[in-house]
């Protein structure tokens, strides 16, 4: 893995107190929301198949805190992290992911493709790749309405062998678009290593377009949201797009199906990175270590997610399915 | 506001090119967001000249030459029509379609109706189809089956001037993703188009020439095609109706089979390859609504099924005919 340096230029002291407990509040909402998915999907309450965000918090929402409401955000298969940590709704999403009417698209999209338009989130993509060429329009539109707006497009590493991420690489980088390019390397394309699948360097890809790369601890959400605030607030500035690879783990399997995962990564490796890179416990002994937080408001927070989880699954088992006279409406607007 | 009466027979004559490019002048003017990105769109004014003077009417930052990444430009175009603009991307030809494929079909097409409603693409795609101008088998193919075939895109094949300009104006302020075709060979065509404001409604099909004896339903060039042979079977008195769709999709059945249900014969004729083409869509669409009215088969007429060649002796059998079209209408009606 060839790493170069980590970034750790987090300003800690710019970070308040109430920015750190949003960051710890959302990231456990992201690991409740995704545990109850996998809990849907083993008792079979659950339609098809979901990717867990679970291990990679610390990126979705040290990135989406250093955004506004208003700016723009594509996502990927493994999307419920950025859609929580944009701002969506717990309730609402279980809802897509099981199918009913309430969720975000009525049930049509599911867990691959929740869209929250309200909170700029364009969409997650089932296709590798996909969100590149909306992200980087949505950032041509800013430039164009001069709205200010910076667009954040997340992929995987997987998608580094997509060749329409570099076509719009080229083209943010020749008309200066305001988008921050976020990579989470988290080490496995499906069930293949990504050493097996990439050549060279992932930041020397965007150095060749001129593209500013940053390199940062994915499991540290004041690494994360540093580098992010700073590359968001360049784009926002007219500064020009931005790289930032975000180191991470993926604790689960590709999808919720894949659970005999030895063949392609041992239980030791898997071990190591829940145990002593989780970014909720170390950003949890960060905060103790500060004395910014207490054990007994971590578990005040803990509980409050845990109901507002627990509700939102309920809401969404209880929500109706859509009446079947839905199923030719919305193809054309 | 769509304009419902005929086709003017008589009034200003303009190229089919200076139809399309007076539909973008005068969007343009009319909507800030609209803008054009595509390659060699700007001072060059595409290959085909169809887009000259646009960028002198409104800049570098309305009329946009883009790299050489149809998918890419393509995908920037879906991102930006979802974010409040009205891009109309240019893929210089209809083969490159092949290249934008993921964007149009699991992007564009899909968005509005995966998003519950949410959010809209309202995208035009220009680009183009047609062969018979010794450009060989990558520049030459006819492909609007392909993005005819999926839910959520619509599809515009003009075959005049008039329609190409009225449809166009309808494609850019529609709120969905619309792929519109123009024959390369019919830019330099002339036909009345009007100095006033007007635009065509989606899924209407035009009746380019009435008739009693069979129904020839043409796209885009292949109209030209179907009036010639239509001309023909008049002098051994068939008299041919002439039903130009405009738009695949939305599809005008509705007129495609009262005029079958008339005459009581019909052949399709597209550009498109045979198999699994708009063609055999439509001529299967006639064969479902007309059936008891017909007196024979529904034909279909339309590109040979091999990639075109580019000898002129070869590509020139790959392509429907009038003659082709004669023969074929003259044995359906029973005529020796």
């Amino acid at each position: 893995m060839s790493t170069g340096q980590i970034s750790m230029t987090a300003n800690d002291q710019q970070l308040s107190l109430e920015l750190c407990l949003r960051m710890l509040r959302q990231m456990l909402r992201i690991r409740a929301f995704d545990r109850r998915a996998n809990e849907l999907y083993l008792s079979a309450k659950m339609p098809g198949l979901t990717h867990l965000y679970l291990g990679e918090e610390a990126i979705a929402v040290g990135v989406c805190e250093a955004l506004k409401k208003e700016d723009y955000i594509t996502s990927t298969h493994r999307g419920h992290g950025h859609c929580v940590a944009k701002g969506a709704r717990l309730d609402l999403m279980f809802a897509e992911l099981l199918g009913r009417v309430p969720g975000y698209c009525r049930g049509k999209g599911g867990s691959m493709h929740i869209a929250d338009q309200e909170h700029g989130n364009l969409g997650a993509n089932a296709i590798v790749g996909g969100g590149a060429g909306i992200a980087t329009g949505a950032a041509l539109s800013s430039k164009m309405l001069r709205s200010g707006r910076v667009t954040v497009c997340f992929f995987g590493e997987g998608a580094l062998g997509q060749g329409i991420l570099y076509e719009v690489m080229n083209m943010a980088s020749l008309w200066q678009l305001p988008i921050v390019y976020t990579c989470e390397n988290n080490m496995y394309s499906e069930y293949t290593h990504y050493s097996e699948t990439t050549a060279g360097s992932i930041l020397a890809r965007a150095a060749a377009f001129g593209i500013l790369g940053e390199e940062v601890d994915g499991q540290d959400v004041r690494a994360v949201y540093g580098s992010a605030q700073r590359l968001v607030d360049r784009a926002r500035n007219g500064g020009g797009p931005a790289f930032l690879l975000c180191h991470t783990y993926r604790y689960h399997g590709h999808h919720v199906g894949d659970v005999n995962r030895e063949y392609y990564r041992s239980k030791t490796e898997e071990e190591e990175w829940k145990t002593n890179r989780d970014p909720i416990a170390l950003f949890r002994a960060w905060l103790l270590d500060e004395k910014l937080a207490t054990d007994a408001q971590f578990e005040t927070i803990q509980q409050e997610v845990e109901t507002e989880a627990e509700n939102a699954v309920q809401f969404a088992l209880n929500a109706p399915y859509p009446d079947p006279s839905e199923v030719n409406q919305h193809v054309y607007a | 506001m769509h304009e419902t009466m005929t086709p003017p027979v008589a009034g200003r004559e303009i190229t089919f090119a200076q139809a399309v490019n007076e539909a973008l002048t005068e969007e343009m003017r009319r909507d800030e967001s609209i803008f054009i990105m595509g390659e060699d769109v700007a001072e060059a004014g595409t290959p085909f000249k169809v887009l000259s003077g646009l960028v002198e009417k409104f800049g570098t930052e309305r009329v946009i030459d883009s790299p050489i990444s149809e998918a890419g430009i393509t995908g920037i175009g879906v991102g930006a029509a979802i974010t409040g603009m009205r891009p109309v991307i240019d893929i210089m030809f209809g083969d490159f379609l092949t290249l934008v494929m993921d964007q149009l079909v699991n992007q564009a097409a899909k968005t509005h109706y995966m998003s519950g409603g949410k959010l809209r693409v309202p995208l035009v795609v220009r680009t183009t189809l047609g062969a018979t101008r010794r450009s060989a088998a990558q520049h030459s193919q006819s492909l609007q089956a392909w993005v005819s075939h999926v839910p959520g895109l619509k599809v515009v094949l003009p075959s005049t001037p008039y329609d190409a300009k009225g449809l166009l104006k309808t494609a850019i302020r529609d709120d969905n993703p619309v792929v519109f075709i123009e024959d390369k060979l019919m830019f330099q065509d002339k036909g009345v188009v009007p100095q006033e404001e007007y635009t065509l409604e989606f899924g209407k099909a035009d009746i380019k020439r009435e008739g009693e004896h069979i129904t020839l339903v043409g796209t885009s060039s292949m109209v030209s095609v179907a009036l010639k042979a239509s001309d023909r079977l008049a002098q051994i008195g068939i008299s041919a109706e002439v039903v130009d769709p405009r738009t695949t999709s939305p599809l005008d059945i509705e007129t495609l089979v009262q005029s079958a249900c008339k005459t009581g014969h019909a052949i399709v004729i597209d550009e498109g390859h045979r198999a699994y083409g708009v063609a055999a869509e439509i001529a299967s669409v006639i064969a479902e609504g007309a059936f008891y009215y017909l007196d024979a088969p529904v034909r279909r007429i339309a590109a040979m099924d091999v990639p075109v060649p580019f000898s002129p002796v070869l590509e020139d059998l790959t392509v429907p005919t009038p003659e082709a079209v004669f023969s074929a209408a003259k044995e359906l009606c029973g005529v020796k």
